[in-house]
C-alpha cells in the first residue's frame, strides 16, 4: 500500500501543536518527542496516511460497524475494529500506553475519555474537528470530542405507576413512597456524573444528604443501566434511574407497543435529567496517523451524526441536526451553569458514594 | 486384561533407586528435568500474580488501609466467602453422589448422562442467569446465585470423580456389602477414600470459579469482591485499587488451596478389575435420574429456553449470518483445542511432581499453580497485555498470546485431575518398568501417562469447555477482528439483541458436547485396556 503524505496534514499539525500548548497542564508528560510549544511546528509529527487505522470501540458492533463501513466506502481507509466494553478498553489502553496499536478510541462515556486524557494518552484534535461540536458537550482541552448525547431519565413501570405520582425532582426519589422501589447502578459512569452534577448544582452538603437519604431508602443496586430497564419493563420494580436511549434500543427489539417501561424527564435544571456524552479521541501512540484524524473527523460529520440520531436515538452534538422525534430538545435539557468540565470532579463523587457504601 | 488380580500395593522392598514409600510416593529426589519443567510451568502461570504485585506495589500503605477499610470491603469479602463455601460444599456433595450413581447404578445410558453432565460448564454464567431472569424476572440475591452456581460448577466434581470411579475397583465395596454394610456405608468406607483426591481437587476448582465469577453475580445482584474489582476498573479506572482487591482474592484462594492439600488425603492405589453395576428398582431409578438431570436442567435447559423465548419475542429478527456463525464456531474449536493441549502440557510436570514426591517445596509449588485461577478474567487478561507488551510485543494480540492466556487461566483445571490420576497409577508398575531397564522418563512416558490418560483427558476437557465460553481475557487479547462464539454472544447481548444471541448459545453448548463425547469414548477405551 503506497504511503501518501496528505496536504491536509499541514493544517492539522498546526492546530495539533496549538492544541497541545493549550492543554499542556491537563496532560501528564507523554513522550520526549512530543511537541510542547507552538513554534515547534516544523519538528511536529508529520501526519502520514497509509489508508489503515485500528479503532477500539467501546460501543457495540451492530451499531458501529455499518457506520464505519460508510467511512471506508467514502475514503478507502480500511478500519480494523476491536470491540469490548468501554471500561475494559480504557484499562487496556492504559496498560498499552504508547505501545498501543489503536489509532482511535470510541468511548461510551466521558469518564473513560477523561481518564485516558489525564494519563496523557490522547493527542489534541484540530479545531476543524472540535469546532463542529457544541462546546458544552466536548472536552475543554481538545483531547477528545463529543459524538452523541444521552439524557439521564427516570424509567417507570406504566402499569403500576400513575404518571401524576412520578418524582418531579431528584429529591422526590428519596421520599418514603419510593422506599425499596428504585433501581440504580452506582458503579456506572452515567450515574456518577449525575451525582457530580448534583454536587455542582446544589452543593456538597446537599449532595451528601441526598446520597445518605438514598441509601436509607433501600435502593436496589444493579450493575448496569440496561439491566435496570429490563427489570422495570418486567415489572420487578416501579422506578429506575437510567439513560434514555436504552429504552429505544429495547423497544426496537421488543416492539414499542410491548414496552411496559416508559421514560420520564424531571423538571428542567434538575440533575436527574442531565445529558452525558459518548466521544472519541486519537491516541498518542498513533499520533502521526492521518487516517486516525480522518476517522474522528468523519464521526462528527453530518452523515455520522444523523446516523446516531436514526440508529440509536441519541442526541446529535453538531448544531443543525435535529434530535430524535419524541424527545425533549437538547437545549431544553441543558442545565444553565453546567458543562462537562464541571463534571471532572469524579473522584469526589466516588468518595461520597464510597462513604455510604454504594461503591467499593 | 493383563492385571486381572486386584493388587493392593504395599511398600515394595528394595526397588533400587525408585523406592516407594508407604504412601505410594517414589524416592525423595525427583529427576532434574521434572523439576525444571515444573518450575518453568509455575513461572508462566504466575504471570498474573507478578503483574498484580507490580500494580499493587505503587500503592502507599495509607492508601492500602483506605481501600481495605472501606465500608463495603468487609461485607463483600464475607459475601464472597459465604457464596464460595456454600457452592463448594453443595457441588462437592451432590457432584460426588451424581458421579457415584452414574457409575455404580444400573440407570442406563451411562455415557450419555456423563456427557450431558459436562454441558453446564459450557454455558457462560451471565447467560445462565439471564435465561433464568427471562422466566423469573426479579430473581436476585444469595439463594439464586448459590443454586445456579452449584449447577454450573458441578461438572468440576462429577467428571473427575466419575473418572476416578472408573479407575477403581468395586470389589472392596462388594466385600464390604457381604460383610453387612449398606451400599452408602460401603461406598463411604471403601470407595470414597479412593475418589477423595479427585473430588476434593474438583471442589477446589468450584471454589476458585466462584471467587472469580462476575457475570452471574452481577446479573443476580449478589455483590462479591469480583463485582468490586470490575467496578474499580469501570468507574474509577483505578488499577491499583483493583490490584489490591484481586490480591485479596488470591489470599482467600491461598487459604483454600492449603485446606485442599490437607483434606485430599492419600490414595491407596489398586488396579481396577471390573465395574460392579447395581440393579435398582424403577422408582429409585426415577429419583436418581431426576437428581442427575437437575443441574443439567438448571444450568443448560432453562437458560436456553429463556433465550429462546426472547428469540420468539423479538420484533425484527435479523437473518442469521450462517457464515459468521461457522467462522466463530471454527475459531472457538481451534483455540479451545490449543488451550487444552497447552494447559495439559503445563500441568503434567507439576502433577507428576506433586503426585510422586511429597516435600514442602513441592507442595508450595503445586499450590502456586492454583492461585491465578481465583482471579477474574479481566485481571489475567490485563496482566498478559502488560507481559506481552513488555516481553514479546511482536506477539501482542495474536493467537499465540490468546491461547497462552487460556492455558494460564485454566491450567489448574487440568492440574488436580492430572495429579490424582497419576497418583492412582500404581507405583509398583513404574518400579517394574524401572527394573526392566526403563529410564525414569521412559517409565513415566510409557507407563504412567497411558494409565493416567482418562484423568488427563478429563482435565483437558475441563480446559477446553471453559475456554469456549471465556470472555474477558478473550476480548482483551484476541487478534483484532477475531471472533469466538463467546465474543459473538457478548456482542449480541451487549446490544440487547438477546434473540439474535440464542443460536450462538445453542451452538456453544453443542460444540462443548464434542469434547465431552470424545472423552466418554477415551474413558471406556482406557478401561478396556486395563
Amino acid at each position: 500500500m503506497p504511503v501518501v503524505v496528505r496536504t491536509l496534514a499541514l493544517a492539522a499539525v498546526a492546530s495539533l501543536s496549538l492544541g497541545l500548548a493549550a492543554c499542556a497542564p491537563a496532560a501528564e508528560p507523554v513522550a520526549e518527542s512530543e511537541p510542547q510549544v507552538a513554534d515547534t511546528t516544523e519538528t511536529a509529527v508529520e501526519l502520514v496516511a497509509d489508508d489503515y487505522v485500528i479503532l477500539y470501540s467501546g460501543r457495540e458492533e451492530t451499531l458501529i460497524q455499518p457506520l464505519i463501513d460508510i467511512f471506508t466506502e467514502e475514503t478507502g481507509i480500511t478500519v480494523d475494529i476491536r470491540y469490548a466494553g468501554t471500561s475494559e478498553l480504557a484499562a487496556q489502553l492504559l496498560e498499552e500506553g504508547d505501545q498501543s496499536p489503536a489509532g482511535v478510541f470510541l468511548s461510551q462515556d466521558a469518564g473513560a475519555l477523561g481518564a485516558l486524557s489525564d494519563a496523557g494518552l490522547f493527542v489534541s484534535l484540530p479545531a476543524e474537528i472540535t469546532d463542529r461540536v457544541d462546546a458544552n458537550y466536548s472536552s475543554t482541552d481538545s483531547s477528545w470530542v463529543g459524538l452523541s448525547g444521552r439524557a439521564r431519565v427516570i424509567v417507570y413501570d406504566s402499569e403500576t405507576v400513575d404518571p401524576e405520582d412520578l418524582p418531579q425532582t431528584v429529591d422526590d426519589i428519596v421520599g418514603p413512597q419510593w422506599s425499596g422501589k428504585v433501581a440504580i447502578a452506582p458503579g456506572n459512569a452515567s450515574f456518577q456524573s449525575f451525582v457530580t452534577a448534583y454536587r455542582v448544582l446544589l452543593g456538597e452538603s446537599a449532595a451528601d444528604q441526598w446520597v445518605s437519604g438514598l441509601v436509607i431508602n433501600d435502593p436496589q443496586i444493579y450493575e448496569k443501566n440496561s439491566a435496570i430497564l429490563e427489570a422495570v419493563n418486567d415489572g420487578v420494580l416501579p422506578l429506575g434511574l437510567s439513560n434514555h436511549y436504552y429504552w429505544h434500543r429495547l423497544a426496537a427489539e421488543r416492539g414499542v407497543e410491548n414496552m411496559r417501561a416508559q421514560l420520564h424527564f424531571t423538571t428542567t435544571g434538575d440533575p436527574a435529567s442531565i445529558v452525558n456524552v459518548t466521544g472519541a479521541g486519537v491516541l498518542v501512540s498513533q499520533q502521526g496517523d492521518a487516517d486516525a484524524f480522518a476517522l474522528v473527523e468523519f464521526l462528527v460529520s453530518d452523515v455520522a451524526q444523523q446516523y446516531f440520531v436514526d440508529q440509536t436515538f441519541e442526541y446529535p452534538l453538531v448544531p443543525g441536526i435535529d434530535a430524535p422525534e419524541g424527545l425533549p430538545t437538547l437545549a431544553s435539557l441543558r442545565v444553565a451553569n453546567l458543562d462537562l468540565s464541571d463534571l471532572r470532579t469524579l473522584a469526589e463523587t466516588q468518595s461520597l458514594l464510597q462513604k455510604y457504601g454504594l461503591i467499593l | 486384561m493383563p492385571h486381572s488380580a486386584a493388587v493392593e500395593v504395599s511398600a515394595p522392598q528394595g526397588a533400587g533407586t525408585s523406592g516407594v514409600d508407604a504412601n505410594g510416593r517414589i524416592g525423595s529426589n525427583p529427576p532434574w528435568w521434572l523439576v525444571v519443567a515444573s518450575v518453568g510451568a509455575i513461572a508462566l502461570v504466575s504471570i498474573p500474580l507478578v503483574y498484580l504485585a507490580v500494580r499493587g506495589s505503587g500503592i502507599t500503605g495509607e492508601a492500602l488501609v483506605g481501600i481495605l477499610s472501606g465500608p463495603r470491603v468487609g461485607p463483600l469479602a464475607l459475601n464472597t466467602i459465604g457464596l464460595g463455601v456454600a457452592v463448594t460444599a453443595s457441588s462437592l456433595f451432590l457432584g460426588t453422589v451424581i458421579a457415584a450413581v452414574i457409575s455404580r447404578l444400573r440407570i442406563g445410558a451411562t455415557r450419555t448422562w456423563l456427557l450431558l453432565s459436562a454441558l453446564p460448564l459450557a454455558v457462560p454464567s451471565y447467560l445462565a442467569s439471564y435465561g433464568w431472569l427471562v422466566l423469573v424476572p426479579g430473581l436476585n440475591g444469595f439463594l439464586p446465585s448459590f443454586i445456579l452456581l452449584t449447577a454450573v460448577t458441578m461438572p468440576f466434581v462429577i467428571l473427575p470423580v466419575a473418572a476416578a470411579l472408573r479407575g477403581t475397583s468395586a470389589d472392596g465395596e462388594a466385600v464390604a456389602r457381604t460383610l453387612g454394610r449398606g451400599p452408602v456405608s460401603a461406598f463411604w468406607s471403601v470407595t470414597w477414600p479412593q475418589v477423595r483426591p479427585a473430588a476434593i481437587a474438583g471442589a477446589l476448582l468450584v471454589f476458585l470459579y466462584t471467587l472469580s465469577d462476575f457475570g452471574l453475580v452481577a446479573m443476580l445482584r449478589f455483590q462479591t469482591l469480583t463485582w468490586g474489582i470490575q467496578q474499580a476498573y469501570a468507574a474509577s479506572f483505578d488499577r491499583s485499587q483493583a490490584a489490591v482487591l484481586a490480591l485479596l482474592l488470591v489470599v482467600m484462594a491461598l487459604a483454600v488451596v492449603g485446606a485442599e492439600r490437607s483434606a485430599r488425603g492419600q490414595v491407596r492405589t489398586s488396579v481396577a478389575t471390573h465395574l460392579a453395576v447395581e440393579p435398582i428398582r424403577p422408582v429409585i431409578r426415577l429419583l436418581v435420574v431426576a437428581l442427575i438431570a437437575a443441574p443439567i436442567v438448571i444450568g443448560v435447559v432453562v437458560p436456553l429456553v429463556g433465550l429462546g423465548m426472547r428469540l420468539l419475542q423479538a420484533e425484527t429478527l435479523a437473518a442469521l449470518d450462517v457464515a459468521r456463525l461457522a467462522t466463530a464456531t471454527g475459531n472457538t474449536i481451534g483455540v479451545s483445542l490449543g488451550a487444552a493441549v497447552l494447559a495439559l502440557l503445563l500441568a503434567l510436570p507439576i502433577a507428576a511432581l506433586a503426585a510422586r514426591y511429597s516435600s514442602r517445596w513441592v507442595g508450595a509449588l503445586e499450590s502456586m499453580g492454583y492461585l491465578s485461577n481465583a482471579l477474574p478474567g479481566i485481571v489475567v487478561g490485563l496482566s498478559l497485555v502488560f507481559f506481552s507488551l513488555q516481553v514479546l510485543p511482536g506477539l501482542y494480540q495474536t493467537l499465540v498470546v490468546l491461547v497462552f492466556a487460556y492455558a494460564v487461566l485454566f491450567m489448574p483445571k487440568a492440574l488436580g485431575t492430572a495429579r490424582s490420576s497419576i497418583e492412582n497409577v500404581s507405583p509398583e508398575l513404574v518400579s517394574v518398568a524401572r527394573t526392566l531397564g526403563a529410564s525414569p522418563f521412559q517409565a513415566w512416558y510409557r507407563v504412567t501417562v497411558p494409565l493416567a490418560l482418562p484423568g488427563l483427558g478429563i482435565g483437558a476437557l475441563l480446559v477446553a469447555i471453559t475456554t469456549m465460553k471465556e470472555l474477558p481475557a478473550t476480548l482483551l487479547l484476541r487478534p483484532t477482528g477475531f471472533d469466538t462464539l463467546a465474543t459473538e454472544l457478548w456482542s449480541k447481548t451487549a446490544a440487547a439483541e438477546f434473540g439474535a444471541a440464542a443460536p450462538y448459545a445453542a451452538v456453544l453448548v453443542l460444540v462443548a458436547a464434542i469434547p465431552a463425547m470424545i472423552l466418554s469414548g477415551v474413558g471406556s477405551v482406557a478401561k478396556e485396556e486395563l
